[in-house]
Formats: structure tokens, C-alpha cells, sequence
């Protein structure tokens, strides 16, 4: 009962219901679609780097209350970030989720998702957005049309 | 005491005395993080019976045996319990011939052998008619047989409630339609098709029929003579059976003029380099050592279910069913998918505001063991505007309790989520 209570902490249940930075962004120069084909979650991040800093990043899509709040999150930590300090959390955020990490790093916000390390089916979920902005970063996709 | 009042009433009907059922069904004493195990996902696979479980152990302690080959005790008597599956297999779908039920690994492998096998004979332009409502595994294996002979893949759409749209279907029907596949009993809407009238409009056109068993052979009697089905496919893992083991039934004269599926031991009569010839049916698609112990077990299944009476346990999962359905109906924010009119043992259902995959972690930590996603039906949930559904699946062995504790589940769900 404490495990379902750590993965649906207030935070997690209100990102998902009001995810931040929810909807398309027409400036964009990355973007990328992440889906999981086994339960049909679908988004699609939004992101617009300028010297090499990710000055704005947003999603759309729909998914469970865990990679609705995921995604919600994610785009608000990463705001200012280089695309290599992105990679670097993403590497910190599978490591506590997964519980493969050395020495915990603080991560802020994001911590709250720790819950989800007690329930390995929907890691997947948590992961979703973050394995689409690897994605967005590596440029998988075409830059979008600014147009 | 309204649920109670509602359980014996049904208990006066005079059906099954699910208390004693129950111990049948070791796994059903287990629990689920502390909690005694409420398993609603039957639809996914069914638990086995002790007799089914001990079926399969007796085998291999037994009697294990390569059969159709050696002259030796042992094959003899593992030859002659497979055989005798085949018939049990027969007598439960009431086929003309035990030469016309071809053990496989499951309903996925049938339609992929009919799909290889008779789809040989399609040419560019033909069609094969599917409907919305099936299985990725009744779509994607003519979507393949599509690609290598150019035939065109044609869909029945169906109605709010999850009905095939019968004056569409039959207008879909054409000079070129060859194969018409579709499912008895919807896995994710719970519709029961009309399949004898499916079936008599198909081959009014000429073409042959396939039915996907998979969910109807546990919960409706099935006589496939009197469907005049052309092939009928299921599996036994869903039907209190082992999983790997599965049936095709196939009209004899269609099966003896299909060729091989898969090359190997068992299916041939003689092999040269200068060209081999093939066993007779259903020996010439049942290629290499087949699945014993799943065969038998399968057969100890069938016993089983026969000794409660599938009319009886239909019975008991048609009052579950309603009963469910009027909770549902009476639970705010949830709308059912799935209405269909004629309806069997499914309640699939989204909640308003919740994704499916939280309702299901929700209801797991409660000992409920429901299925959420898209029930490898994604057209279906594309039809219904949802990406996942959370669907509650009745076997013999549920309870009015389950269905309480599903409910109760729910409540939890929304604490949650307040």
C-alpha cells in the first residue's frame, strides 16, 4: 500500500492530470515521437535549442498518469539544460528507476517518480518521454518545419 | 445484503457450486500482496484445473513418448492418448472427423497456417474480409498473405455498441471475396458474432470462412457443423488448459486439397531427393513432434470443463456478467466498451479521467488481477476513440464476491485520484 502510495504522490497524480508545458510548439527545432506499443502511449516532444541550451520544450500525446507526469517533469527540468547535461540526467533518472544507480544522484522534482523503481511494468512508462528526447537530441528525426 | 440476496438467488437457479469449483484450481488459493487473489484476466489466459496440472505431470512420469514412431510400449501408449485427445477435441466442437482437427500451437498458428496454406491459392484482386472488431492475430496474418499475393484486405466495421454492421458486411461481400475471418466472441468488446449467418452470407458469395474460437470455446457451446464454418481456430491456454497447444478444425475436403504448412517428420508418406509425398490428413500439417502432454492436457481440460457442463458454467458467467454490467452502469465516470446485444463473460470499460494502466496497477495492489491496454485489438480501440480499455474477464471459478472486490478496487482507484 506505501509502495502504490509512493508511485501516485500528489505530484504525480496532478502532473498527469494538468501536465505543464502540454501542446504543440510551432518554433520548434527538435522533435521526436515516442510510443509504446505495448500499451499504446503516445507522445510527441517538442523542442527549441539554441546554442546548443534547450530553451523550451513541450509535449503532446496520450498516456497513463505516470508518463503523462514523466513527461510533464522532464520538460520542466529541462529548461536551460545543454544537450549533453539533458543526456546526463536522463542516464540518472533510468538509474533510479531501475535502482542501478552507484551513488544516488539529487534530482530534484524528479525524485518523486522514485516510486516507480516498486513496480518494474511501468518503468516503461516513466521512461517514455526520456527515451524520446534521446531521440529529439540525436536528431532520429527531421528538425521540424519552423514554418 | 443486496449482493448476497443476488448471489443466492442465482445459487437457486441451480447451477454450479462455484465454492467447490473453486478448489479445483490450486492457484486460486494463493495471494496477491497479502491479499487472497481476485483473478479477472481469463480472457488472457484461465487457470488450470488440479486434473489438467496432473494430466500433464502423469505424462511425462508415465508415459513420455514419441508417438507415431517406435514399436515400443511407451509409444504406443503416448500415441494412443494423443489420438484420443484428437477425438475428445472432436467431440467438443462436434466435427465431422477426427481427421479434420489438427492439434497446433495455438488459435495465432492456425490462422497462420490457413493464411500460408490455403492463401496459396489467392491471386492479385482477390479480397479477404475481416471486421473491425478482431484480434491482432485475424488480421495481421492476412495483412502478410495480402503483401505476398496481392489480394486486398477488406474491413466490416461495427456499430457504437461493438456489433458487426451486418447490410455493410454483406455489401463488402464480392465475386472476388475468397476467405472471411472473424472471431466468435470479441476478446475486448465481449460481442458475440452471428456467426451462423456470417458464415451463410460469406459462402453465399463463394468464399470460404475462418472463425477465431479463442474466447468462445470456454463460455458458448460450440458445434461447428452446425455453424457450417469453414475452419475454426482456437487455443487451449484460454479454455483451462497448457498454453502451446491450440486446434485448427478444417472442413476435411478443404484441408486435404491445401498444401503443407511446415515441412518435416510426421507430415511426410516418403521422402526422396527425387520428391517426397505427403501424409494423410491431419498428419500432413502437424510437421515434427508435436506438443503430447499439451494434447492430452488439453483433452483432460475438455473433460473437465464437460463434467461441470459448458451450458451451466455459461449460465454462471452470464449472471456475473449482468451483474458486473449493472454495477458499471451504476458507477459515475465509467462507460463500458463494448454493448453489444448478444454478450458473453467481457466487461470492458474506461474510466473517465484515469488511464487504463494506473487502474490496473491500482486494482493489483488490491490482489485483482484485471487486464488494461489495448488487448491486441488497436483498430477496435481506435473505433472507440480510447487507447486502452481495463477489461474484467469471468471464468467458471468467479465469484459475485470478485465482482465486489473489482468494484471495491474501483473506489480505491478513485481515492487515488481524487
Amino acid at each position: 500500500m506505501s509502495a502504490l502510495r509512493d508511485l501516485y504522490q500528489e505530484v504525480i497524480v496532478d502532473h498527469g492530470r494538468r501536465p505543464r508545458n502540454f501542446g504543440r510548439m510551432a518554433q520548434a527545432t527538435r522533435r521526436a515521437e515516442g510510443y509504446n506499443p505495448l500499451c499504446g502511449d503516445r507522445l510527441t516532444l517538442y523542442l527549441r535549442l539554441a546554442d546548443d541550451v534547450i530553451v523550451e520544450a513541450s509535449f503532446e500525446g496520450a498516456g497513463c498518469a505516470i508518463s503523462t507526469a514523466s513527461a510533464s517533469l522532464m520538460t520542466e527540468a529541462l529548461k536551460g539544460m545543454t544537450a549533453a547535461q539533458a543526456e546526463i540526467l536522463f542516464t540518472n533518472f533510468h538509474a533510479m528507476l531501475t535502482g542501478n544507480g552507484t551513488a544516488p544522484v539529487p534530482l530534484g522534482k524528479l525524485e518523486t517518480l522514485a516510486g516507480v523503481r516498486e513496480f518494474p511494468a511501468r518503468v516503461k512508462c516513466a521512461t517514455l518521454a526520456w527515451h524520446t528526447l534521446h531521440a529529439a537530441l540525436h536528431g532520429a528525426d527531421e528538425p521540424v518545419s519552423t514554418e | 445484503m443486496k449482493n448476497e440476496a443476488r448471489w443466492q438467488q442465482s445459487s437457486l437457479l441451480g447451477e454450479l457450486d462455484v465454492a467447490r469449483l473453486r478448489r479445483d484450481f490450486p492457484i486460486l488459493e494463493r495471494s496477491v500482496h497479502d491479499l487472497p487473489l481476485v483473478y479477472l484476466d481469463n480472457a488472457a489466459t484461465s487457470q488450470k484445473p488440479r486434473s489438467v496440472i496432473e494430466c500433464e505431470a502423469q505424462y511425462y512420469a508415465g508415459f513420455n513418448a514419441n508417438v507415431h514412431r517406435g514399436a515400443h510400449r511407451l509409444s504406443e501408449e503416448a500415441t494412443a492418448a494423443f489420438e484420443a485427445a484428437r477425438d475428445t477435441v472432436r467431440d467438443f466442437i462436434h466435427a465431422r472427423q477426427r481427421e479434420e482437427i489438427v492439434f497446433v500451437r495455438g488459435a495465432t498458428e492456425a490462422i497462420n497456417l490457413v493464411a500460408t496454406s490455403y492463401g496459396q491459392r489467392l491471386a492479385p484482386g482477390d479480397e479477404i474480409l475481416v471486421t473491425e472488431m478482431e484480434h491482432h492475430s485475424n488480421i495481421v496474418p492476412w495483412q502478410l498473405l495480402c503483401q505476398r499475393s496481392g489480394a486486398v484486405l477488406r474491413v466490416a466495421p461495427i456499430d457504437d455498441y461493438g456489433q458487426v454492421m451486418l447490410s455493410t458486411y454483406e455489401r463488402l461481400l464480392g465475386p472476388r471475396t475468397r476467405i472471411v475471418a472473424f472471431t466468435h466472441l470479441s476478446n475486448a468488446l465481449g460481442t458475440i458474432n452471428p456467426v451462423r449467418q456470417m458464415t451463410e452470407l460469406a459462402h453465399a458469395h463463394g468464399a470460404v470462412v475462418l472463425v477465431d474460437g479463442a474466447q468462445a470455446v470456454p463460455h458458448l457451446h460450440v458445434d461447428v457443423q452446425a455453424l457450417d464454418c469453414d475452419f475454426y481456430v482456437f487455443s487451449g491456454h484460454k479454455l483451462y488448459g497448457p498454453t502451446g497447444i491450440g486446434v485448427l478444425y478444417g472442413k476435411a475436403v478443404l484441408l486435404a486439397a491445401m498444401p503443407p504448412y511446415q515441412g518435416g517428420g510426421d507430415m511426410i508418406r516418403q521422402v526422396s531427393f527425387a520428391g517426397t509425398s505427403y501424409n494423410e490428413l491431419p498428419y500432413k500439417f502437424e510437421a515434427g513432434t508435436p506438443h503430447v502432454a499439451g494434447a492430452i492436457a488439453l483433452a483432460a481440460a475438455i473433460d473437465y470443463l464437460g463434467r461441470v457442463g459448458v451450458d451451466a458454467v455459461a449460465a454462471h458467467e452470464r449472471a456475473l456478467l449482468d451483474y458486473a454490467t449493472e454495477r458499471a452502469r451504476a458507477t459515475p465516470g465509467l462507460r463500458i466498451v463494448g454493448t453489444a446485444r448478444q454478450k458473453a463473460c467481457i466487461l470492458s470499460f474506461v474510466l473517465e479521467g484515469i488511464h487504463a494502466h494506473d487502474v490496473g496497477t491500482i486494482l493489483d495492489s488490491e490482489g485483482i488481477a484485471v487486464r488494461s491496454g489495448h488487448h491486441c485489438a488497436m483498430p477496435t480501440m481506435e473505433r472507440f476513440g480510447v487507447p486502452a480499455t481495463v477489461r474484467a474477464s469471468f471464468a467458471l471459478y468467479n465469484t459475485h464476491d470478485d465482482v465486489d472486490a473489482l468494484f471495491a478496487g474501483l473506489n480505491k482507484v478513485r481515492q487515488v485520484f481524487r
